[in-house]
C-alpha cells in the first residue's frame, strides 16, 4: 500500500466521523441558520415598500414606478386617518401636497418631483458600507474557519495518541501518510462548510434582493480570495497536527495551541483595524499570515495592480512549504511521546522516533 | 516451523539509561513465544523496535533473513501495552478500517471482522461505540484487531491483562488456532503461570539483557537442579547425614534434596532402599517462575 493509499484512508475516516459527529452537524447548521438570517433580517425589519395613500389617479403610476405601493382613497380625510393610524407612512393629496406624521418621506418627495442628472466620475467606487463589510466578512470567514478547523485538527491528533491507537496506526502506515489524510480531509470539510455558507449567503440575497452592487463587486475578488483561502489553510494545517502532537491529552491543548491562535489572531485585528490605511492594508497584505484575506480585500478595494496578488501568492506557497515542513517535524518528534507534554524543543531535535 | 524473526545484538538507549543491551533472540513460525521478564526490564521497548515503532541504536531486526519493509510490518498484528482505539467509533467500523490500513480490500476486511468478532463472542456489540464497551470487552476488540488481517507475526504486548477467566480462555484457543496455522507469534506477560501453559518457546529478558531464550522443555532441562523428592516407610531424618546430599525439605516420611553437581542419584536411591521400601523417588522439574527466579538473579 502507497502513502497515498493510506493517506486516502485515513481521510475517508477523518471525513466519515466529523459528518456523523453531532457537534460537527449542529454547528455547521447553526452557522448557515445566522448567516440566512443575517441577511434576510434586514428586510424583514424593514417590511417591504412604503406604503402610500393617494387622493386621485395622477400621481399613481409616479409612485409605483419609484418602487412604493399606493393606496387610492376618496378623500382627503381619508387619506390623513391612514397616515394617522401609521397605516402608511405618507400620503398624497391634491396640490400636490405630501402628508406624514413626523419624518419627511424622501423617497415619496423624490418620486414626485425632477431631480438634475448626476454624472459620477468615479463609478466604480463602492458605497461605504460596502467598503466596510466586505473586508470585514472575508477576515471574519477566513479566520473563524482557519481557528475552528485548526483546532479540530489539533484535536483529532490528540485523541489518537491519548487513546494510544496512535501506536496501531504508526505500526501499519507511515506517520506522513497520517498526517496528510488528516490535513486533507479537515481542508475538504472547511471549504464543504465554507461552500455552504458562501451559497446560503449569496442565493439569500439574491432571494431577498439585497446587496446586489456588492455581490457584483466581490465575484472577481472571490476568484482570488480562494485560491488564497486555500493555501492560507494549509500553510497552518500542519502546524495544528504539530502542536496537537505536542500535548498528551486534550486538556494541554490550550497551551500547546496558544502560540498559533495568537498567529491567527493578530493578523485578524490588524487587518480590522487598518482596512483604511492603504500604506498599512499593503505591508499587509504581502506578510503571509494576513495576506489570505488582505491581499483579496486590496483587490475588491481595486487598491492592488495586476501584479501583486501573484508576487503575495507566491511567498504564501513559500512559507506554506516551509510550515508544512516545520509541522510535519514537530508531529513526527511528538506523535509517539505519550508520557505527558512534549516540549517543543524535544520535538524538533528529535524528529524522528520511528525507524 | 522455521525461524522468520530474528532479533540481533540490538541496544536502545534513553538518554543515559541503556534500556536494551545486545538483545538477541529468534521467534519461529507456528509457534507461540512468550516474552517474559519483569517491569522495565525492556520488553515494550524491544516489541516497540521489532514493529518500528521505535528505533534501535544499534543491531539489527530481520524478517525471513532481510531487513524489514514497510510491506512486511504490513503483515504484521500489533496489541501495544496501552490499549487503545477509536472510542467514539463502532467496534465492528473500526476493525475494518485497521484491517484496511493494513492493505485488506474493504469487502475482505468487513468479512473477516464479521468472523472474528463471532469467534471471539463479540458479534452483539459490533455496532457499539468502543467507549460503551466493558474493559474486558473492549480487550476482545483489541485483540480482534490485531488479527483481522490474518498478520503473520503477531506481536502482543500483556495480551491477557484485564481479562477474565472466561475470556483468557477464548484468547488463548484464538492463539493457538493462529499459531497452528502458521503464525508466529510473539507474546509477553506477567502471569507466568499461563505463559507456562501456553508457550512453546521462551526469552527472558531481566534489566535489558536476554537471560534465557529458547524451546520451554530445553530450557526445563537446562535449569532442573539435581534436586530429587524422595518418599520412604519411616522417618526420613537419616538424610541428613548421608554424604553427598543436601537436605533442602523434610517432612516426616517425605523430604527434597540436592545432590552435589555431577553426583549420580542412584547411589542415594540404594542407600534408601537398604532402609526400607522407597514410596517416591523422581527428580524436581523447576516450574517456569523457579526458572525465571533464578535466571534473572
Amino acid at each position: 500500500m502507497t502513502t497515498f493509499e493510506a493517506a486516502k484512508l485515513v481521510a475517508g475516516r477523518e471525513i466519515r466521523v466529523k459528518l456523523r459527529d453531532k457537534t460537527f452537524l449542529f454547528s455547521t447548521v447553526l452557522l448557515l441558520f445566522f448567516t440566512a438570517l443575517g441577511v434576510v433580517l434586514p428586510v424583514l425589519i424593514n417590511g417591504g415598500p412604503d406604503k402610500v395613500a393617494v387622493v386621485g389617479a395622477t400621481h399613481v403610476a409616479a409612485l409605483e414606478r419609484a418602487g412604493l405601493e399606493v393606496v387610492t382613497v376618496p378623500d382627503t380625510a381619508a387619506a390623513e386617518r391612514l397616515v394617522r393610524d401609521e397605516e402608511v407612512t405618507a400620503a398624497v393629496v391634491d396640490g400636490p401636497k405630501v402628508l406624514a406624521l413626523e419624518e419627511e418621506p424622501g423617497n415619496v418627495v423624490a418620486a414626485l418631483s425632477t431631480s438634475p442628472p448626476v454624472e459620477f466620475l468615479n463609478p466604480d467606487a463602492l458605497d461605504e458600507a460596502a467598503r466596510f463589510l466586505v473586508p470585514f466578512a472575508l477576515a471574519t470567514l477566513f479566520f473563524f474557519t482557519t481557528i475552528s478547523f485548526g483546532v479540530q485538527i489539533a484535536q483529532s491528533v490528540t485523541e489518537e495518541k491519548q487513546t494510544r491507537i496512535v501506536e496501531i496506526l504508526v505500526a501499519s502506515i507511515p506517520v506522513r501518510a497520517l498526517l496528510i489524510g488528516k490535513v486533507a480531509a479537515m481542508t475538504v470539510l472547511a471549504f464543504g462548510q465554507l461552500a455552504l455558507i458562501a451559497v446560503v449567503g449569496l442565493v439569500g440575497m439574491r432571494v431577498a434582493d439585497v446587496g446586489g452592487p456588492v455581490i457584483d463587486a466581490i465575484l472577481p475578488a472571490i476568484g482570488w480570495f480562494l485560491p488564497f483561502f486555500v493555501i492560507g489553510f494549509l500553510m497552518l494545517a500542519a502546524l495544528w497536527a504539530g502542536v496537537g502532537a505536542l500535548a498528551a491529552r486534550q486538556e494541554d491543548l490550550g497551551s500547546t495551541t496558544a502560540p498559533l491562535q495568537l498567529l491567527v489572531m493578530t493578523p485578524f485585528f490588524l487587518v480590522l483595524a487598518f482596512q483604511s490605511n492603504p500604506a498599512a492594508m499593503t505591508v499587509l497584505s504581502y506578510v503571509p499570515f494576513s495576506a489570505p484575506v488582505a491581499m483579496p480585500v486590496r483587490l475588491f478595494t481595486g487598491e492592488a495592480a495586476t501584479w501583486e496578488p501573484f508576487v503575495s501568492l507566491a511567498l504564501l506557497l513559500l512559507t506554506s512549504a516551509l510550515t508544512l515542513l516545520a509541522g510535519a517535524r514537530i508531529y513526527q518528534g511528538s506523535l509517539l511521546r505519550t508520557n505527558g507534554r512534549t516540549s517543543f524543543a524535544t520535538a524538533w531535535r528529535n524528529p524522528t522516533p520511528v525507524g | 516451523m522455521t525461524t522468520v524473526l530474528n532479533v540481533d545484538a540490538v541496544n536502545r538507549s534513553f538518554g543515559e539509561r541503556q534500556v536494551l543491551k545486545d538483545v538477541s533472540f529468534t521467534v519461529d513460525s507456528g509457534r507461540l513465544t512468550g516474552f517474559v521478564g519483569a517491569n522495565g526490564a525492556g520488553k515494550t521497548t524491544t516489541m516497540r523496535i521489532v514493529l518500528g515503532v521505535l528505533a534501535a541504536d544499534s543491531g539489527a531486526v530481520t524478517w525471513h533473513g532481510a531487513a524489514i519493509t514497510r510491506a512486511d510490518r504490513q503483515r504484521f498484528g500489533y496489541m501495544p501495552e496501552e490499549r487503545g482505539l477509536y472510542p467514539k467509533m463502532t467496534v465492528a467500523e473500526q476493525i475494518v478500517y485497521l484491517g484496511r490500513l493494513h492493505g485488506i480490500a474493504a469487502a475482505d476486511a468487513r468479512r473477516r471482522t464479521t468472523a472474528l468478532l463471532d469467534r471471539l463472542e463479540l458479534t452483539e456489540r459490533a455496532n457499539d461505540p468502543v467507549e460503551k464497551l466493558s474493559l474486558g470487552n473492549q480487550q476482545r476488540a483489541q485483540i480482534a484487531a490485531a488479527l483481522v488481517h490474518d498478520p503473520e507475526l503477531l506481536v502482543l504486548d500483556e495480551p491477557f491483562s484485564g481479562l477474565d477467566p472466561i475470556a483468557i480462555e477464548t484468547v488463548l484457543a484464538v492463539l493457538r488456532e493462529r499459531a497452528r496455522a502458521g503464525t508466529a507469534v510473539l507474546f509477553s506477560s506477567h502471569q507466568l503461570e499461563l505463559v507456562e501453559r501456553l508457550c512453546d518457546d521462551l526469552v527472558i529478558i531481566a534489566d535489558g539483557t536476554i537471560r534465557a531464550a529458547g524451546s520451554r522443555s530445553r530450557l526445563r532441562d537446562q535449569y532442573t537442579l539435581p534436586r530429587f523428592r524422595i518418599e520412604v516407610d519411616s522417618d526420613a531424618g537419616w538424610l541428613r547425614d548421608e554424604p553427598g546430599v543436601t537436605l533442602v525439605e523434610l517432612d516426616g516420611r517425605r523430604a527434597v534434596v540436592d545432590l552435589d553437581p555431577g553426583a549420580d542419584e542412584q547411589p542415594l536411591l540404594r542407600a534408601a532402599l537398604t532402609r526400607g521400601p522407597v514410596r517416591a523417588f523422581a527428580p524436581v522439574r523447576p516450574s517456569l517462575a523457579e526458572i525465571f527466579r533464578e535466571v534473572i538473579q
